[in-house]
């Protein structure tokens, strides 16, 4: 199966740099009683799709929250590029090139979809207040520049360019899903964290996004991990696969190694044995 | 009908007005609005001027409350700040051009005071933290006499630049625009950078902003700052154009004034702040006229409804709210794109 584009690659992308190895390692993590992850170990490699899989409630979200920095883990620790980011600020984690996109949506429905996707570029601003409000020539060099980079790197590459100037409430589910996956891209991530991309999609919708998806890991060499129910994208896109079930990792390794494992057979289908792909 | 707009560099569609025909407009407006002296009545240039000062303060509480979505009660209050603090440098001596900015910062650093729970919570207890703010600074307003006179109140010298002094209606009133139009430039300038986009990022999903590498903290604090050093400047004009001021000026009711002015103008945007702040100075002085008007004929009916100005303020709210949550902005432009797609109808 062939999801690659026949694309022109501006010239600015072909020279993929390598994103950053991200380790998840023993974390810990408690709500009151629940134990949302006991003890998991994970690497996501440099420049591969990792994808992170497991049945409802098995703390796949929970452990992106714990990269982010919205939940403090009561052990363990998270390394990005070899540096601790366990307890760094959440917003000083975007400057070390941590993207994601959320399971529910998470736009700003008070913006346009340009305005949403500039927001990535927050984290290169360096306007000061006072130059902002007389909307100084560097401030306004720095705003055209960002506007130019995100609609090279980002509207064209995603084909959103007709639907920039609407407000992002009005479009369709599968596109604010694309416009997400555009303002996190727009923060030029080293790692990009994706919860469930393709949740809700049709099959075209689906195509697309895991289009899109290995592009921006060949092209742009971005380490990317990846929470998902569908198992033929997983299983297509994806080097690596870890499963979780309550809270631990129960298998880890390339697509067929995962797919034809034991526990992760019972944990998905009962006791029937069938290819989860 | 307007058609055929078309940008040929992103530089001109970051422009402050994009269109030609709106920037045709803006230059249309401000010639009518700064020849008014020349043409205005007296009653007519004494509303004008206090519009201005309250389009600033609104300008500002639209930064705070409408942009970034914290809720401000002590907005009325840092108006006080800006006041007090412009009558205390004039009367050494201090010329405007100085003061003005000065109490907008003095209130600016207030402001980010004030503002600090909002780090720590949100929607009502935010409103009524702030209103206890509100509460402890008219204290001072009422208490300080050295600075403040107390309760009988303190005059303020008149604004003066060489010879000329801002003295009357007429002159205030170029004083009091000139600041009004260059505040609501920056705010515009604001929106359109990163910074004023985070301001709308925390009030939408502050969450999401924070992963996007916006520090809450300090954009909190920066959205309650700006809006207080409206407040202070607004403050300060209003101080230069009564000559005269007491603690009862800066009561509750102020703070609630410029919410509603904001919500009903339109959260957000400049064009709300300035329709919310003309149309809310307007509907209390409207019904004072009518029930004045008809004073000669029911005398009670007079008195009985002279109080309820307050009353308006709060319907307005509520009315605004539930039928058009955008404000006379939404409206407005509703309007606009009917003019324009004239003779076609959507
Ligand atoms: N903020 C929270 N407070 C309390 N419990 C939580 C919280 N977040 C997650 N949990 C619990 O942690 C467990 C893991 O939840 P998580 O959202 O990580 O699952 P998930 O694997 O993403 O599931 P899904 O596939 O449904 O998205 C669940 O039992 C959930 O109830
Ligand atoms: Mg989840």
């Amino acid at each position: 199966m062939s999801l690659r584009a026949e694309v022109e690659v501006p010239a600015v992308l072909q020279e993929p740099t390598q994103g950053l190895a991200l380790a998840v390692e023993g974390v810990d993590l408690r709500f009151g009683g629940i134990r949302a992850l006991r003890g998991v170990s994970f690497s996501a490699e440099p420049g591969k799709i990792t994808a992170v899989i497991g049945p409802n409630g098995a703390g796949k979200t929970s452990v992106f929250n714990a990269i982010s920095g919205f939940y403090r883990p009561a052990a363990g620790r998270i390394t990005l590029g070899g540096e601790d980011i366990t307890s760094m600020p959440i917003h000083a984690r975007a400057k070390r090139g941590i993207a994601r996109t959320f399971q529910n949506i998470a736009l700003f429905h008070g913006l346009s979809v340009l305005e949403n996707i500039k927001l990535g570029g927050h984290h290169t601003m360096r306007a000061g207040l006072l130059s902002a409000m007389v909307y100084s020539r560097s401030t306004r060099d720095e705003e055209v520049a960002l506007r130019a980079e995100v609609e090279r790197k980002v509207i064209d590459f995603l084909e959103i360019d007709h639907i920039r100037h609407l407000p992002v409430g009005v479009l369709p589910y599968g596109m604010q899903k694309r416009v997400e996956l555009a303002r996190a891209l727009a923060m030029q991530p080293q790692v990009l964290l994706l919860d469930e991309p393709v949740a809700g999609m049709n099959r075209e919708e689906t195509e697309d996004m895991a289009r899109f998806i290995l592009d921006v890991q060949e092209e742009w060499g971005v380490t990317v991990l990846l929470v998902e129910h569908d198992m033929g994208m997983v299983m297509d896109i994806s080097s690596k696969v870890v499963v979780l079930n309550f809270g631990e990792v129960i298998a880890s390794g390339t697509p067929d190694v995962v797919r034809r494992h034991p526990e992760v057979i019972r944990a998905y289908l009962g006791t029937e044995g069938a290819d989860p792909a | 009908m307007r058609t055929g707009i078309c940008h040929e560099t992103f530089a001109s569609e970051e422009r402050l007005w994009p269109v030609a025909a709106t920037r045709v407009w803006m230059l249309i407006l401000a010639i009518c609005l700064f020849s008014l002296p020349l043409w205005g009545g007296d009653y007519v240039l004494a509303m004008t001027c206090i519009v201005g000062i309250h389009i600033v303060a609104t300008l500002g509480l639209n930064i705070t409350t409408g942009n970034t979505g914290l809720i401000s009660l002590s907005h009325g209050a840092f108006l006080g700040v800006g006041c007090y603090t412009v009558a205390w440098l004039a009367h050494r001596g201090v010329p405007f051009y100085v003061a003005l900015p000065a109490a907008g910062l003095l209130t600016a650093l207030i402001g980010v005071v004030v503002g600090l729970p909002s780090l720590r919570v949100k929607g009502v207890y935010l409103a009524i933290a702030t209103l206890a703010a509100h509460f402890i600074l008219t204290f001072v307003f009422r208490e300080w006499d050295a600075v403040t006179g107390g309760v009988p109140g303190t005059t303020i010298p008149r604004a003066s630049i060489g010879n000329f002094t801002f003295v009357g209606d007429r002159r205030n009133f170029y004083l009091i625009y000139g600041c009004a139009f260059l505040l609501a430039i920056a705010a515009r300038n604001l929106a359109r950078t990163y910074i004023g986009r985070a301001f709308v990022a925390v009030r939408d999903r502050d969450i999401s902003a924070e992963i996007l590498g916006v520090n809450l903290l300090q954009t909190k604090l920066q959205a309650f700052a700006i809006g207080a050093f409206y407040a202070g400047v607004a403050g300060g004009l209003l101080g230069y154009f009564y000559g005269a001021i007491t603690p009862e000026y800066f009561v509750l009711t102020l703070s609630v004034f410029y919410l509603a002015a904001v919500i009903v103008g339109g959260l957000g945007t400049v064009l709300g702040s300035v329709l919310g702040a003309v149309f809310m100075t307007f509907v209390p002085e409207a019904l004072r006229l009518a029930v004045n008007a008809s004073s000669h004929w029911f005398p009670s009916v007079a008195a009985l409804l002279l109080p309820m100005g307050q009353a308006v303020f709060g319907l307005l709210i509520i009315v605004f709210l539930v039928f058009e949550p955008h404000g006379l902005a939404a409206i407005w432009s509703r309007v606009r794109r009917v003019i324009h797609l004239w003779p076609f109808r959507t």
